[in-house]
Parts: C-alpha cells; sequence; structure tokens
C-alpha cells in the first residue's frame, strides 16, 4: 500500500467519480423513496401522505397484482436465473473445444448481446409482422403449421414467450463471458487431484470442482445477468410499439413506472413501484451471493 | 493405472469432442440468424423487401438502403448525419472520460489505504447491481433541477457512471504488486506520474474492456434523447433509429432502411470487440467478486 503522499490526494481523484456517482444513483434512490411517501403530480409540491402508495399497491392495484407482477417474476425467473443457467452450459461447453473454434463460437453466442435492445425492435417487429408479410407467419403458412397470420407482438398469448425468447437471445454478455474465463482459468492440478480421489463423470467434475473454484465469477455472472434482465425488460413495449402492452401481457414494472410517471403523471405512486423493483433487484441479488459468495 | 484428467481447455481436437459442436452448432445457428437477418434485410432492394412469399436472403445486395437512410429526414428538417455525427460525439467522449474517472478511482480503491475505503468499495459492488431504468423519475427531477435538461452534456453525463468499470479496474490494478508502484513513489513521482507511467502500460486489458464496454452503452443508448432531451438537433442516432420503427419501419420500404440503421448500430460494436477479445477475455479472469 502507498502511504498517502498528500493526505487528502485520493480524495482529488476518487472526487469525479463520487460526484457523478452521488447524482446519478445515490440521489435517484434516496429521492425515489422519498417520492413514494407523497403524492406528486409533477406540477404541486409533492404532498407527505406516509404508506398511503404502498396500501393503494398492494389493495387497490389489481393490473399491478394481477399482471405486472407476475409477469415481472416470470420474466424474471425464465431470463434472469434460465438465461444464466443457460449462459453457464454454453460456457462450459465452449470450454471443451480447442482455441479457434472456441473463439469463433464464443463470439457467435456473445454478439448478440452486442445489439442494442431497443435498436433491435426494428428487426423483430418485421420477422413477427402480424401480415402475411412478417417472416415468421410466410414461413409458418408455407409449412401449413398455421391457416391464417398471427398478430404475434398483438397476441396476449404469445407477446410474452417472444419478450422472453428475444431477451434469452441477447443475453449472453459479459457475465457469459466473465463465467467463460472462469471455467478456463480453473487449475488443472485440482481436476487431477479429484480424477484421483475417485470422481468419475464429467458432471461431477463440474459440480464438485469447476464451480466451487470459479465461485466468484458465477457471482459476477449472477449479478450480471440481474441487471441484463431488468435493464432489458422494456422490450415489451418495445415490440408491441405501446404503453400498455396488448391486455398487459408483457407489461413488466419498469413499464408499469413510465406508465404511471410519464402518462398519468402520478409520480408518487410510480416512485412507489420503482422502490418495489429495486427491492425486487436486490433480492435476486442476495439470493446470488447468498449462493457464491464468500461469508 | 490410468490417469484422469480434464478435458476442459484442450490443446487438441479430439473426436471426443465433436458431441460438444453437435450440441454448439444448433444453437449459433439461432442465435446468429437474427443477425444474418439484419444483414440480409439491409442490403435487399426494394423489389426484394416487397416480394411475396418473403424471402429471407437477398438475393441482389445494394447499397440503396443506406444511401435512403442518409437523404432522410425527419419531420424538422435534421439530416440523419446530424443524430449520427451527435453519437459520435457522446460516444468518443463517454469512452474516454468514463476510462479516465474508472482508471483514477479504481486506482484509490485499489492502492490506498484509508478508512472508508472498504465501504466505498463494497457499496460500488452493490451499485453493480444498478439499473438506471428503475429510477428514471427522479432521475428526470435531478437532472432538471441541475439545469441539464436539453444539453448536450447530458448525453454524456448520463452515462459515465459505470460501477461495473471501477470493479474491472480495481480487481486489474490488485494485480500489480505495491513494490513497484513504492519504488515509483520512492523516486518522487505523484499519483498522476504513477498512473500514466506505470499503471496505465499494465492496465490495458482493463482499459480495453472498460472502453468497449463504455462504447456498447454510450453507441447502443437513446435513454439520454428520450427522457432529457427534446431538442432533436441534440439526439443521438440510437433514439433516431429506435424511433424509426413508428416512421418508416412500418411500411415495406422502410423496413430495408431500418435494418441498415440497426446494421450501422450493430456493426461498430461488433468490430470493436473482436479487436479486443483477447483483452476482454484477459479483463475477464479477474472479474470475480467475493
Amino acid at each position: 500500500m502507498i502511504r498517502g503522499q498528500r493526505k487528502y490526494g485520493h480524495w482529488i481523484l476518487l472526487s469525479p467519480y463520487l460526484i457523478l456517482f452521488t447524482i446519478f444513483i445515490v440521489l435517484p434512490v434516496i429521492v425515489s423513496v422519498y417520492f413514494s411517501f407523497t403524492h406528486f403530480n409533477a406540477i404541486e409540491a409533492p404532498s407527505w401522505i406516509g404508506i398511503q402508495n404502498y396500501i393503494t399497491l398492494l389493495t387497490r392495484d389489481e393490473i399491478f397484482m394481477q399482471k405486472v407482477l407476475p409477469n415481472t417474476i416470470r420474466y424474471a425467473l425464465i431470463v434472469g436465473v434460465g438465461g444464466y443457467l443457460f449462459s453457464f452450459a454454453l460456457a462450459w461447453l465452449v470450454a471443451q473445444l480447442t482455441l479457434v473454434p472456441r473463439t469463433i463460437f464464443a463470439l457467435i453466442i456473445y454478439s448478440p448481446s452486442l445489439t442494442a435492445g431497443v435498436t433491435m425492435a426494428v428487426v423483430w417487429r418485421v420477422l413477427f409482422n402480424g401480415d402475411q408479410q412478417g417472416y415468421l407467419n410466410a414461413l409458418l403458412l408455407r409449412l401449413g403449421l398455421i391457416d391464417k397470420a398471427v398478430q404475434w407482438l398483438q397476441s396476449p398469448q404469445h407477446l410474452m414467450n417472444i419478450m422472453i425468447m428475444v431477451s434469452l437471445w441477447s443475453s449472453m454478455g459479459i457475465g457469459f463471458l466473465a463465467m467463460l474465463a472462469g471455467i478456463l482459468n480453473v487449475d488443472e492440478s485440482l481436476y487431477e487431484a479429484a480424477y484421483i480421489d475417485g470422481i468419475r463423470t464429467r458432471l461431477q467434475e463440474v459440480i464438485y470442482i469447476t464451480i466451487p473454484a470459479m465461485k466468484p465469477q458465477m457471482l459476477f455472472g449472477a449479478v450480471m445477468s440481474i441487471v441484463n434482465t431488468f435493464t432489458s425488460a422494456g422490450i415489451g413495449v418495445a415490440l408491441s410499439g405501446s404503453n400498455p402492452t396488448p391486455q398487459y401481457a408483457g407489461q413488466l414494472i419498469v413499464n408499469h413506472v413510465e406508465d404511471y410517471g410519464f402518462y398519468r403523471y402520478e409520480m408518487g405512486y410510480a416512485a412507489a413501484l420503482s422502490v418495489v423493483l429495486l427491492l425486487i433487484i436486490w433480492f435476486f441479488s442476495r439470493v446470488a451471493w447468498r449462493l457464491f459468495g464468500e461469508r | 493405472m490410468a490417469r484422469f484428467s480434464t478435458k476442459t481447455n484442450p490443446r487438441y481436437f479430439h473426436k471426443s469432442q465433436l458431441k460438444f459442436y453437435f450440441l454448439l452448432v444448433p444453437i449459433s445457428v439461432f442465435m446468429v440468424l437474427p443477425i444474418i437477418f439484419i444483414f440480409s434485410q439491409a442490403f435487399k432492394p426494394l423489389d426484394e423487401l416487397f416480394l411475396y412469399p418473403p424471402r429471407f436472403l437477398a438475393s441482389r445486395p445494394t447499397f440503396s438502403n443506406f444511401f435512403e437512410l442518409f437523404s432522410l429526414s425527419r419531420s424538422s428538417n435534421i439530416p440523419v448525419s446530424r443524430y449520427f455525427m451527435n453519437s459520435i460525439l457522446t460516444a468518443f467522449l463517454t469512452v474516454v472520460l468514463t476510462i479516465l474517472i474508472s482508471v483514477f478511482a479504481g486506482y484509490v480503491l485499489s492502492k490506498k489505504r484509508f478508512r472508508t475505503k472498504n465501504l466505498l468499495f463494497t457499496i460500488n459492488n452493490l451499485a453493480l447491481m444498478f439499473v438506471p431504468i428503475a429510477v428514471i423519475i427522479p432521475r428526470y427531477f435531478i437532472v432538471q433541477s441541475l439545469g441539464l435538461i436539453d444539453t448536450f452534456a447530458i448525453n454524456v453525463l448520463s452515462l459515465l457512471v459505470m460501477p461495473v468499470g471501477v470493479f474491472l479496474v480495481k480487481q486489474f490494478i490488485d494485480q500489480i504488486p505495491d513494490s513497484l508502484l513504492e519504488a515509483a513513489f520512492v523516486d518522487g513521482a505523484n499519483d498522476l506520474q504513477i498512473i500514466s507511467r506505470i499503471v496505465l502500460p499494465l492496465l490495458k486489458p482493463a482499459v480495453s474492456t472498460v472502453g468497449i464496454l463504455a462504447f456498447q452503452i454510450a453507441w447502443n443508448s437513446a435513454e439520454a434523447s428520450v427522457y432529457y432531451v427534446n431538442n432533436e438537433n441534440l439526439r443521438t442516432f440510437a433514439f433516431y433509429v429506435s424511433n424509426l420503427t413508428q416512421a418508416a419501419g412500418n411500411t415495406i420500404a422502410g423496413q430495408g432502411i431500418a435494418a441498415a440503421a440497426g446494421l450501422i448500430v450493430f456493426i461498430p460494436n461488433l468490430v470493436l470487440f473482436i479487436i479486443m477479445q483477447s483483452r476482454v477475455m484477459n479483463t475477464m479472469a479477474n472479474s470475480g467478486l467475493k
């Protein structure tokens, strides 16, 4: 460690980050919590109403309880947890190959995450176009699997599945790369010792050696997976082109926040929804730390 | 006694690896098809876009969609090149400033000793899972009260905080032995000299990685343009592209243009990653969270 040459030198170096961090992360969270206890319509000053917003959220917002919350949980479990397991599996598979094919496969698997979610909606909307000009419809019609064009993005029963598919497709981001690096860096002597000690199968190898040896990367991957899941959650609105999504089928908390905040100007209530969302994200990451963190 | 060892990270091809190819090839096809589709759409001439039944691949590729895109202008008569330049400038400034800020912060959090250091690092780790979109409303009011609505600066400022960048840089600097920096310190170097002469040259992989991540976020982000900027002159290309869906993307002729725009957003990300991939992997090896 370097002793402070000038006593406060480190604060000067740290200050740009600290200031921006405070303005764009800490303050918004604090203000969110404050707004959530107020009635605020963006015109008059916020007025304190205690936990009224949370009571409304729990007892009166039927859309939230019946659609938005179940949608969010379903989406988070499949895209977050499922996508995470999937990206570990892919990282492991890729790690079984020699360098050149490994690099090519890793690049192909990683590249969808480089496409910007909202920007890609331009392309997805053409693929899933609801009339017979849509590529998926045209293909299925020709194969005789459907007899008339399906409104993929406007129908409640399909929208959620398409959202999940699209998000999974683009979810192999830096978490995937971190886990791949983790798998490749496990000390080989650990494997040798384990085989001498009597493990037999590749599955045992993964469970008893690979994962414990790369816990820190597993945790990093999990955190990235959580962030990615909730950041990409606006995809339903981008795909269907409307907020609220058709019959709220693809409505997630993020969209609900926007709906109340920017369309209905119920900022206090929207803030309460944000706080709930932050708590859900925090809960998921607690689970991840529990599983892989060092205590 | 037969000696077993792992087959992970093999040096040579062996036919036992074929089973992994059988699994990976179909998955890769699924992953790559939509990307091929953007390419193909972007290079399709108009008559092929109108073709029924629609064909997946372009048979006579042309650049006309790209020319169309850049000759388009929105209702307010602002040429696409304006959005494009805004994006280039935003991305450039974001990358440079994010790297500087992250390296400074990562250096302090790694090598300095002061009381609140561990607390700050823990808070940063907590912020790794921060999702900006969740607090978009208070963010809007804060940006407003700072007088940053409708400024170019907000395009950049709203993207500069990257907890994952600081985290990766800090983890990487942890690998640099203290003795190296102590020696420079004894020779009379100050912090800035230590950073520029010793830390930065050793930090290339992490700096490249943070740069790439910052570029991706800046280049792909429409957040600032959607929420904080109403002046079309200051909005970014990603915003323009995502709005094409409403304007041009709904007509069949517009699909080609929209795909061309999507491709322009995608390509720089891909090229940068291909160039930097070994450095990124090197950084990721140190990405473990404890």
